[in-house]
């Protein structure tokens, strides 16, 4: 099968690759351009390990072919703040780790990309309100509760 | 208290790279030249596998290699090992089958390895694997506790006569025999304790690395042990030796258990690769998780309670069939025995408790430890046939309880089912609980629940639970085939930072912080100064890693061991510098000081001294400071507590809803207050989950019908309030940190008061009993059961 | 997965040609119901035909009563539109009980309704409130849209461009999800309309299907005692390990009941 061109703006920067039709975003960001903060904790669509933002919302990269990130922005968790020495973390990074918001890790990612975008919608979400978003991403070590924490702290410090 | 000393909620140091997705998972991990495995799984539970052609698969692009069990036979690769050998009441030796990496002849479960796919693509690997043909030729499937033991039943193992691994025993029979001749009451109760599935988040993965030139061969895994890998592979199955194998276990996304034991896919990729000169990379789709890594609990019991008059506890008796799957993992046979039986005496004063278990082998996953192993199942048991007996005697559930506790003056106390409990404190904790949780005003909360048509409902547990399994040399007279020490290495740089080198691994619990606050504590300097390095065979001398919440416990204590020794020889340097005797030599918030003095010189000068030793005393001291430490614990710690659970009953649809939790806790010192609670809140989320939706469940061809996130029910966010967490206090008494360990405590205490809560509930309107998970449905159908007879019985009063 | 074309087409005339002349021709709309089963090899299309890039198949707008939403239209958009919000809320408040967010920013309406998928939420919402879908040709009562367990009345080629939702009087939605997918074990839409009460339920059975006795029952009186009694057979129900059919018959009582109170 053909490869076909792709142009995407990723993390900030304009990007133009060759990619299979049939390649999912995923694979693309960690595979091929080595973008291994996102992960893949399952293969039905449902854990949201790797959830980054596309166009500006947040979406399962497992659930969405690369070509179709065509002419969008992508943000994955490496470029939610720069990475250099006294680098400063995104606001919703800087509350997950103020709140004790992560214990592996591995969740951690999508779970502060889709917390990111709930509050750009919803500035200052309430409680029930985060934990209905976070229906999509599952941690299995903190039971939440940090997690909603740091989300309400972050989404009053803004985006 | 120092900024970043023991009792500082320090945030963690981990933190950083895991937000900037600059965590090193296994998966992220590709080596040069790497090729991709794909398992060949048995789609049946049970059958002969007849033949095998991998032709077609062979012939497909990119494929390099497809290997069977009898090219792992040729090869004469062991089998897995189980780590504990558990000998039945007759004396006899367990059965333990051997579990051959690959399976030549016969498929056990769903799931189990059959064949390998080597190619130079993950997708080529895939689809050629579905070009491997075999021949099942389908047998009897057993798939539950109840179906092994049927008299007549097919066998798993032909050699295994009624599928009985083996039927051990604990305590004094005679003496329980006598106790419940002499009771006034005998409660009795059936509980099932569900099979879960521990789902850490990261799948497994594995990449075995061989390199020709040195002939050493790196094993990268998704691994809370990396040393025990190390040890059981390369010894037991491979025949590698330590010097020529290096196992790393890096950034690991959770385990709970499930990470500990030694799977069958680490040795094909390490094998494969020593094949073909070349790396082989394994990772689990989570649909292969589901039907590979090791499952948890699966046990059904019949407890019985003896009491007198008073609702004395006179005596326990127990028997238990286990589920150990269709093979022996590497901890299966410690679990349900060694794990469980011992915790029987729970956090009271039973004088004779007797239990047996018989563990059976059946045509499921192999069955292991998972957050709790055996606690869970032993706190489930008992905190359910206390409530059951106070609801029969009508006493009080919580005077009941406080009737029987261990009172703080009888530490030690020795319990009849083996264990010596050094200390505990169960009144504070339990009045700690009432008082957080309102238990006072439940009766207000209930009659306005009445008001908005819900059943509420308040359960409580009060349990004990054993950490860090030791010492060595009693757990290797009950079987134990391996130590169950730490070790520990603390280097001091010539300007005074330090990098901790521990046997124990972090998959989430934060020793990388924890860690370092001991040294920032011990040593008086800054948190920043540390570095702690973990999950690596070529960094750290050995160790036995992480599970059993023993790593504070046990690799805490190596670490201050180390520290000890670094300090015994600064103070030396320090003596020479300031030209005193070493005796006379305080140490003290990063200063060594002559006593009584001001004369004093600061533990960075001290490290100088010692890489630059111009003013050293050469003749006595070996220049370099720098420790290690092996720590080998005297005894279990025994953390306890109370949790009360508080849920809402929708009695139109059955659904629960879990509306407050307390936790209140003794889990001993605590180094970090912030990681310890984020411990107790994910062991919590867990134990709820298995009270209330988690659930493994296989049809009867053994099919698992729980196989992905579809339909095993993950809990989320919107399933759980706020938990109310806190904690009592009394040091371990026999670890130079006071630590007991809190990993497990969640997931130990808390279902029980769940299902207490739900039976406090529903009792109102007639139901007498619940099994876990209690879902909605199952919920339903019991109040529309006990509608018939639970007229003119107050509904929810 | 196997490999396939893609197709970008920028009108609806342009994605019928690209599905015409497809081998096994696919239309592509969010993905969030394809691509899994794509995953799993269950679908295996030769051609992809993505409706992401037609204009024709987006927005919302409300026009005479009722609101015609674009088959390209996001969950989250649904949820989100104040023009939804303003004439049916429990329309808003269904799109925003889909899944979860991330499926919600993905997932479009003709992307569920051509799926039918019987634990759909969407498939309540069209034959509860009386909605009528628009094609490429022709529009579609709701009613004779729904026609089986992944099936409906669309022909190979059709591509769904819009539904068209009448306003109601007043009208509910009540979920009960399935606590591991968060599918609908049961959802029931109870509408007042202009055409009389509708009563429509996903999720218990193979595809969605309205309940006459509970309709004129609650024609004669709307609320949520009127549907005391009523019992759903359990027959033609889903009974599966997630909830038996006895359940699911329960729960579209409760469920029923529910939405007619939330109307009030």
């Amino acid at each position: 099968m053909p490869t076909i061109a792709l142009t995407l703006t990723l993390n900030g920067k304009q990007v133009s690759a060759e990619v299979e039709p049939n390649t999912l975003l995923v694979d693309f960001l960690r595979e091929g351009r080595g973008l291994t903060g996102t992960h893949v904790g399952c293969d039905t669509s449902q854990c949201g390990a790797c959830v980054v933002l596309a166009g500006g919302r947040s979406v399962k990269s497992c659930t969405m072919f690369a070509f179709e990130t065509e002419g969008l922005e992508v943000v994955t968790i490496e470029g939610l703040a720069p990475a250099v020495v006294g680098g400063e973390l995104h606001p919703m990074q800087a509350a997950f780790r103020e709140h004790h918001g992560l214990q592996c890790g591995f969740c951690t990612p999508g779970m502060v990309l889709s917390a990111v975008d709930l509050v750009r919608r919803h500035p200052n979400p309430d409680e029930a309100q985060v934990r209905h978003w976070l229906e999509g991403n599952i941690c299995r070590c903190t039971g939440y509760h940090n997690i909603v924490k740091a989300v309400q702290a972050g989404g009053g410090g803004g985006s | 208290m120092s900024a970043t000393g023991i009792g500082a909620s320090v945030k963690r140091v981990e933190d950083h790279r895991f937000l900037i997705g600059r965590g090193r998972y296994t998966d992220d991990i590709n080596r040069p030249g790497q090729l991709f495995a794909v398992i060949v799984r048995s789609p049946v539970a049970h059958a002969r596998i007849a033949a095998i052609d991998a032709g077609e698969a062979l012939a497909a692009p990119g494929v390099v290699a497809v290997y069977t069990g009898a090219d792992m036979a040729a090869d004469e690769v062991g089998g897995l090992p189980c780590s504990w050998l558990v000998y039945s009441k007759d004396g006899s030796e367990m059965k333990e089958p051997v579990h051959p990496p690959l399976v030549p002849d016969r498929a056990r479960h769903v799931g189990d390895q059959v064949a390998v796919v080597i190619a130079e693509t993950r997708a080529q690997a895939k689809a050629a694997a579905g070009l491997v043909d075999v021949d099942y030729q389908e047998l009897p499937v057993l798939v539950t506790c109840g179906d092994a033991i049927t008299d007549g039943a097919p066998l798993v193992w032909d050699d295994v006569p009624g599928n009985t691994c083996f039927d051990w025993e604990i305590g004094d029979k005679a003496a329980t025999d006598a106790a419940f001749a002499r009771a006034d009451h005998v409660v009795r109760l059936d509980v099932v304790n569900n099979r879960l599935i521990p789902n850490a988040m990261e799948p497994r993965c594995a990449i075995g690395d061989y390199d020709p030139g040195s002939d050493l061969t790196t094993l990268y895994t998704t691994s809370q042990n990396p040393h025990v890998i190390r040890l059981l592979m390369g010894n037991f199955v491979l025949g590698i030796p330590e010097s020529k194998l290096r196992v790393v276990a890096p950034d690991v996304g959770g385990g709970f258990g499930s990470k500990i034991f030694h799977y069958a896919e680490e040795a094909i990729v390490t094998w494969a690769s020593r094949k073909l000169g070349r790396p082989v990379k394994w990772t689990a789709e989570r649909s292969e998780s589901f039907m590979s890594d090791a499952h948890g609990r699966d046990h059904v019991s019949h407890a019985e309670l003896a009491l007198d008059k008073e609702g004395t506890f006179l005596g326990l008796r127990v028997s238990t069939v286990a589920n150990v799957g269709a093979y022996l993992s590497t901890f299966g046979a410690a679990v349900p025995t060694y794990l469980y039986g011992t915790l029987l005496s729970g956090c009271y004063r039973t004088p004779a408790i007797y239990c047996e278990v018989r563990a059976v082998f059946t045509n499921t996953v192999p069955v292991d430890a998972y957050r709790g192993a055996g606690r869970p199942e032993a706190a489930y048991l008992i905190e359910r046939i206390v409530d059951e007996a106070a609801r029969e005697l009508g006493i009080d559930r919580v005077e009941l309880r406080r009737r029987n506790f261990i009172p703080v003056d009888a530490f030690p106390y020795q319990t009849p089912v083996a264990l010596e409990y050094d200390t505990g404190n169960y009144d504070a904790t339990l009045d700690r609980a009432l008082e957080a949780s309102d238990w006072q005003g439940f009766a207000v909360r209930r009659q306005q629940a009445v008001g908005r048509g819900m059943l509420r409902g308040i359960g409580i547990s009060t349990y004990v639970e054993a950490c860090g399994l030791a010492p060595s040399n009693v757990a290797g007279q009950l079987g134990a085939r391996a130590g169950l020490y730490e070790s520990a290495i603390v280097r001091v740089h010539p300007t005074g930072s330090v990098t901790v080198f521990t046997g124990s691994h972090s998959h989430g619990q934060g020793h990388e912080t924890t860690f370092a606050q001991i040294v920032s504590d011990r040593l008086g300097i800054d948190i920043e100064q540390v570095e702690v390095v973990h999950g690596d065979t070529e960094k750290i001398p050995f160790g036995m890693g992480t599970y059993g919440s023993r790593s504070l416990a046990v690799g805490g204590s190596a670490v201050v061991k180390a520290l000890d020794k670094i300090v015994e020889k600064g103070r030396k340097i320090a003596a020479h510098t300031l030209e005193a005797s070493a005796e006379d030599i305080e140490f003290a918030d990063g200063e060594f000081r002559v006593a009584g003095t001001d004369r004093a010189t600061a533990f960075a000068d001290v490290a100088f001294s010692a890489y630059v030793p111009h003013d050293y005393p050469l003749e006595e001291l070996e220049p370099g400071l720098e420790a290690s430490a092996f720590y080998d614990p005297k005894n279990f710690t025994f953390p306890a507590g109370c949790h009360v659970c508080e849920v809402e009953i929708d009695p139109e649809t059955g659904v629960v809803r879990v509306v407050a939790v307390t936790a209140s806790d003794d889990v001993g010192i605590v180094i970090n207050p912030m990681i310890v609670d984020g411990q107790i809140h994910g062991g919590l989320a867990q134990g709820i989950g298995q009270a209330l939706y988690e659930s493994c469940v296989y049809d009867e061809s053994g099919q698992l019908l729980t196989g992905s996130y579809l339909n095993y029910c993950m809990p989320r966010a919107a399933d759980f309030p706020f938990f109310n967490v806190g904690n009592h206090v009394t040091p371990c008494t026999h670890n130079p940190l006071g630590a007991k360990g809190v990993g497990e405590v969640g997931s130990i205490g808390v279902p029980p008061a769940v299902i207490n809560a739900v039976l406090d509930a529903l009792v109102p309107v007639g139901v007498t009993g619940i099994e876990m998970p209690a879902t909605s449905e199952k919920v339903w159908r019991a109040i529309c059961d006990a509608k018939g007879d639970a007229k003119g019985r107050a509904v929810a009063s | 997965m196997q490999p396939f074309q893609i197709h970008r087409p920028s009108s609806v005339a342009e994605a019928l040609a690209a599905l015409r002349g497809a081998g096994e021709g696919k239309l592509l709309a969010g993905g969030q119901s394809l691509i899994p089963v794509m995953k799993l090899d269950l679908a295996e299309p030769t051609d992809l035909v993505s409706l992401a890039g037609i204009d024709a198949l987006r927005g919302i707008r409300s026009e005479g009563g009722r609101v015609v939403i674009g088959a390209a239209v996001s969950h989250a958009e649904v949820e989100a539109s104040p023009d939804v919000a303003a004439a049916i809320p429990a329309l808003a408040r269904l799109a925003g009980a889909i899944g979860d967010a991330q499926v919600r920013n993905r997932g479009t309406l003709g992307g569920s309704v051509a799926h039918a998928d019987p634990a759909a939420d969407y498939p309540a919402a069209l034959v509860g409130l009386g909605a009528t879908v628009v094609t490429d040709r022709r529009e579609i009562g709701a009613d004779s849209f729904f026609t089986g367990l992944f099936e409906t009345a669309l022909v190979e080629d059709e591509i769904v461009t819009a539904v068209s939702f009448p306003v109601p009087e007043r009208a509910a939605y009540a979920k009960f999800p399935n606590p591991a997918s968060k599918f609908a074990i049961v959802g029931v839409m109870v509408a007042a309309t202009g055409q009389g009460v509708r009563v429509a339920v996903t999720g218990a059975g193979p595809s969605v299907f309205r309940v006459a006795e509970m309709e004129s029952a609650l024609a004669d009186g709307f609320r949520p005692e009127a549907l005391d009694g009523i019992a759903v057979s359990s027959d033609e129900l889903f009974g599966d390990g997630d909830a038996s059919a006895e359940y699911r018959a329960h729960l579209v009582g409760v469920m029923a009941r529910r939405a007619v109170a939330e109307c009030a």
